[in-house]
């Protein structure tokens, strides 16, 4: 399995993820420079790290979307291939449209940088290990502007495909305007594409995976894509 | 550009075109001194230019000169085994094993922060931030110390808000944790809030370079940001009282983009691994002037400047400007010859440019050209080298001020017993110098490279070097209160906290570096404070055998109503070594139920300079607690041993509010990071009126909670260590009891909770 992490000017969390799939998890990674127009031949699944991607300038991910590597990133989800956005990677995706809706401010107005609970929603993906609808996570977020909206249709059509992949709750897996940090419609904290080859999230699964950091809940996901992968092999 | 400069006989000096008339009323209004006008003159044997007279300033002012503190940080304790890199370069060093080392410093920036909080604290990050990277580190973890008048005052809502904003907005989009740090809010900081940051990075130790300038004919290069007119006259600002006009001096306070210094240090740490750099120094206080200026002086040359090859971001710049500028996110440096190209490639990838600017000579003298025209030509010593006749070095005088002898009497007899004594406590805890501040580390990204170990919440930050396997725990500290009371006495205190902060994690101390805040040192009654503190941080980093790497001074922080309180603000670092090849830092709170909770140390009746007597009684005044450095030493190495043998379920430094306080947070904090929230019951077997040996704040001790099957190695270890260790009671339950032989408190964790968090929510 080959593993390509995304590296723009800006990109805070790239190494981060590198060092759970390389080091943590012994797979083969590299890391893809953004003026790069192609992908390291092979590449099973593409992240695209969280950080201040062209230093979150115009709007967030706004001008990343427009980089080499994010066309040869959109070819490869077309072919479908997986591509995993978090954090900043997420506002990237929406940009480029690979998912639907956008990252507004969050609510208050100020940065959030917290541990939160998410469950595990819809018909499933390569992300979650199968049957794990209702489970609930514990995974940090940190972002300005991960208020995430979209519009009625769209949101309709995510239900109805069962593409909502994540919505913020309480420990015990309920949805209440508390455990909505930072104003999401509907508690959405990731959403996949229709096809159910691209997600989207803002918290950071790459920062739970190891005991020694609090937590590794992040590594459930990690390890479902590992399993998908190495099913189709 | 000549080559042969040097052979020549020096061209006239002429003055700018711009300039106007320069005289003794011009001087002054640069914040030089009659009696330094006329050195300058003595030195030149002329009038200076412009310019000249501009670069002296600046390089004469307090803040990049160091002329007040300079005689007296001599004292401090700068060598050790560990020691690569100390005071004096843009970051002290120290090795920290497997040819890794930790580069660290911290630094104030207070004067820009109290006049636009946000770039204030976001710029304050970014030179902090330069100084770490430019010794070729890469940046693990930011601290920060943040003083501030009362909360409840709308102005100060607003610096908080600010400050808290730009600290979080610029940290997190470099993409460095901020891990840890202390806010403390009094009155006396409402019109000079403190902002100091502190900044860590980890290097090979063959990635160390110097801010050196060296090798005659190599070129001196100019990256990053374009030149604007923002910040000129920054360092000499920083150098006078805020006073009531300082709000129109918002044009000295410098904008930040962060952005621009992600791509600085990403292509800076790119540079200094290819070996294509001889130095590189940050332009910092006094941009491009103190950034030649001290390169040329440390690599023993001299320098020559094109001002007209400076990128600009306006036009019509007159050199004096460009010199004098501090835009941020600029560098200096200095290439190997015929690497100029390859330097620039790499700047490229980042999408940044480099600018020769100007070469290194032998002149020993700091020239500056601008269209050919030479508009300044200066002696280096006499602008960077404090032991030469012509540095202006300030012997000020000192006199131990009057207010002292009052405010230090304080007559236990005549205070009034609190009858509630649970109230009392609920008051402490939601003061919000002891409360929790969730809501300023939330807005900062505490967990961003993936190291965190220990999160803000705990006596120190916990942080793993992925590159050696081992651990590092960072805090500041520093009590402006008892510096008041009593300047010696708080100065050894506060070294002593933040290493016992480290030490209680399980890391041993190995270095400090500090920012001494004070107010106008020509008033000798603060002289007099800074001397003492400075002789007291000395004495307690001598006796715990911890080297003072780095640091930084900031003066005149006084507002119309006065000085601030001395406040030495002290950051420490220690090492963790992994135990069986496991990184377990201790955190301050209990973990579980059915655990030993043991008192090390010695309990005197000690109230006075405390937040109790503070929040509860509305006294500022007392007799500071006594510190016996010795028996300091002897607990912080109990502290880390005991980590290291795996005996220490939790270890909390008492401070603040003493062992009521202490034990509180233990009992709570833990749920946060994923721990139990549990209760406790603690009775002090010792006779002495009940708030004294609750609330009073004796130094050098620690609360541990140890598991019972631990209980007979912990007590030996501790005998064996000559530390004084009493079982004072268990974990459990859903209450914390308090009680010593005179009177007991007793309240429920939802009640404690309710006090201790949330003070801040107002601020939303």
């Amino acid at each position: 399995m080959k593993f390509a992490v995304l590296e723009f000017p800006g990109s805070n969390c790239d190494h981060d993820c590198v060092h759970v799939l390389g080091t943590v998890l012994k797979q083969k990674v590299s890391l893809v420079w953004h003026e790069q127009d192609s992908l390291p031949a092979g590449t099973d699944l593409v992240v695209v790290p969280g950080g201040f991607s062209y230093g979150d300038y115009l709007r967030c991910g706004a001008v990343a979307r427009f980089s080499p590597v994010m066309q040869a990133v959109v070819a490869h989800a077309k072919r479908g291939g997986l591509v995993w956005g978090i954090c900043n990677g997420f506002q990237i995706l929406t940009e480029s449209h690979l998912v639907p809706g956008a990252l507004l401010r969050n609510r208050d107005l100020r940065f959030l940088c917290q541990d939160v609970h998410l469950r595990i929603e819809g018909a499933g993906s390569a992300f979650t290990p199968a049957g794990s609808e209702g489970r609930v996570l514990r995974l940090p977020i940190a972002h300005g502007e991960g208020n995430y909206f979209c519009e009625a249709d769209t949101l309709k059509a995510l239900k109805d495909r069962g593409r909502i992949a994540f919505r913020y709750c309480d420990a015990k897996g309920e949805l209440t305007p508390e455990s909505n940090p930072n104003g999401s419609l509907q508690s959405i904290a990731g959403v996949l594409n229709d096809k159910g080859n691209v997600l989207g999230m803002m918290p950071h699964p790459e920062r739970v995976a190891e005991a020694a950091l609090g937590g590794t809940d992040g590594l459930v996901l990690f390890e479902s894509v590992l399993a998908t992968l190495s099913a189709h092999k | 550009m000549k080559q042969t400069t040097k052979t020549l006989p020096a061209p006239k000096v002429e003055a700018h075109p711009s300039d106007p008339e320069v005289n003794l009323a011009l001087a002054r209004e640069y914040g030089l001194s009659e009696a330094e006008w006329g050195r300058i003159n003595g030195i030149l044997g002329r009038k200076p230019t412009r310019t000249e007279l501009g670069i002296f300033s600046v390089m004469w002012s307090e803040h990049c000169s160091y002329k007040t503190s300079k005689p007296h940080l001599k004292g401090f304790p700068t060598k050790g085994k560990r020691v690569m890199q100390g005071p004096g370069e843009n970051a002290g060093v120290l090795d920290i094993g497997g040819g890794w080392a930790t580069a660290f410093k911290i630094e104030s920036h207070n004067h820009p922060s109290a006049i636009e909080p946000y770039q204030g604290a976001a710029t304050g990050v970014g030179g902090i931030l330069r100084d770490v990277f430019t010794m070729g580190a890469r940046p693990i973890a930011n601290l920060n110390s943040l003083r501030f008048g009362e909360v409840s005052d709308p102005h100060v809502r607003r610096l908080v808000q600010g400050v808290v904003a730009g600290i979080g907005g610029y940290g997190n989009c470099v993409g460095v944790p901020t891990v840890g740090g202390e806010a403390v809010f009094d009155p006396v900081y409402r019109d000079n809030c403190l902002v100091n940051a502190f900044a860590l990075g980890v290097l090979p130790h063959e990635r160390l370079i110097k801010g050196e300038a060296s090798g005659v004919g190599n070129s001196v290069m100019y990256i990053g940001s374009t030149t604007g007119r923002d910040g000129i006259h920054g360092a000499t600002f920083a150098s006078g009282d805020l006073d009531a006009e300082a709000g129109e001096k918002r044009s000295a306070v410098q904008v930040g983009d962060p952005f621009m210094e992600k791509l600085l240090l990403e292509a800076t740490l790119e540079l200094i691994e290819s070996g294509h750099l001889v130095g590189i120094q940050d332009m910092g206080a006094a941009g491009l002037t103190s950034s030649s200026v001290e390169m040329a002086f440390r690599g023993n040359a001299g320098i020559d400047l094109h001002v007209d090859k400076v990128p600009r971001r306006e036009s019509g710049m007159v050199p004096y400007e460009v010199m004098l500028s501090e835009s941020q996110e600029r560098m200096l440096l200095v290439s190997k010859k015929g690497r100029e190209k390859k330097v620039e490639a790499i700047l490229n990838k980042w999408g940044l440019h480099a600018s020769v600017v100007g070469k290194v000579t032998a002149t020993g003298r700091h020239r500056v050209y601008d269209e050919g025209r030479l508009v300044s030509d200066l002696p280096i010593p006499a602008l960077a080298d404090d032991h030469h006749p012509d540095f202006p070095l300030a012997h000020r005088p000192t006199r131990r001020p009057a207010y002292l002898d009052k405010a230090q009497k304080l007559d236990l007899k005549k205070l009034k017993r609190p009858r509630d004594l649970k109230g009392a406590l609920l008051k402490v805890l939601a003061s919000p110098s002891v409360a929790d501040k969730e809501w300023i580390f939330r807005q900062y990204d505490h967990q961003v490279r993936t190291n965190t170990l220990t999160k803000p919440g705990s006596d120190a930050a916990v942080i793993r070097v992925k590159e050696n396997g081992k651990g590092l725990a960072m805090a500041v500290d520093g009590n402006g209160r008892y510096c008041l009371l009593d300047p010696r006495m708080g100065g050894r205190l506060a070294v002593a906290e933040s290493c016992r902060n480290v030490a209680v994690s399980g890391a041993e101390p190995i270095g400090l570096s500090d920012c001494l805040n004070f107010g106008n040192p020509e008033d000798p009654g603060i002289m007099w404070q800074f001397a003492e503190v400075v002789k007291g941080m000395a004495e307690a980093a001598r006796e715990l055998g911890v080297p003072v790497i780095s640091g930084n001074v900031s003066l005149y922080n006084q507002g119309p109503k006065g000085a601030i309180d001395p406040t030495p603000v002290v950051a420490a670092v220690g090492l963790l070594e992994p135990v069986k090849g496991e990184l377990r830092p201790v955190p301050q709170w209990f973990k579980r139920a059915g655990d030993l909770v043991y008192l090390a140390g010695t309990t005197r009746e000690e109230l006075g300079a405390g937040e109790y007597l503070a929040v509860v009684h509305g006294l500022k005044k007392g007799v500071v607690p006594r510190l016996d450095l010795k028996a300091e030493a002897k607990l912080q190495k109990f502290c880390v041993a005991s980590a290291r043998k795996g005996l220490a379920q939790s270890a909390h430094d008492l401070s603040d509010g003493g062992l009521a306080v202490a034990a509180a947070e233990c009992c709570v904090t833990g749920a946060r990071h994923g721990a139990a929230e549990v209760g406790a019951v603690i009775e002090l077997p010792q006779k002495g009126r009940a708030d004294a040996l609750l609330f009073g704040e004796t130094p050098s001790r620690v609360l541990f909670s140890v598991s019972p099957a631990d209980a007979k190695a912990f007590e030996a270890l501790a005998k064996a260590q000559g530390v004084p260790l009493k079982k004072v009671g268990s974990t459990g339950g859903d209450r914390l009891r308090l009680a010593c032989p005179d009177a007991s408190l007793e309240l429920g964790l939802t009640e404690i909770k309710g006090a201790y968090f949330g003070v801040f929510k107002g601020l939303d």
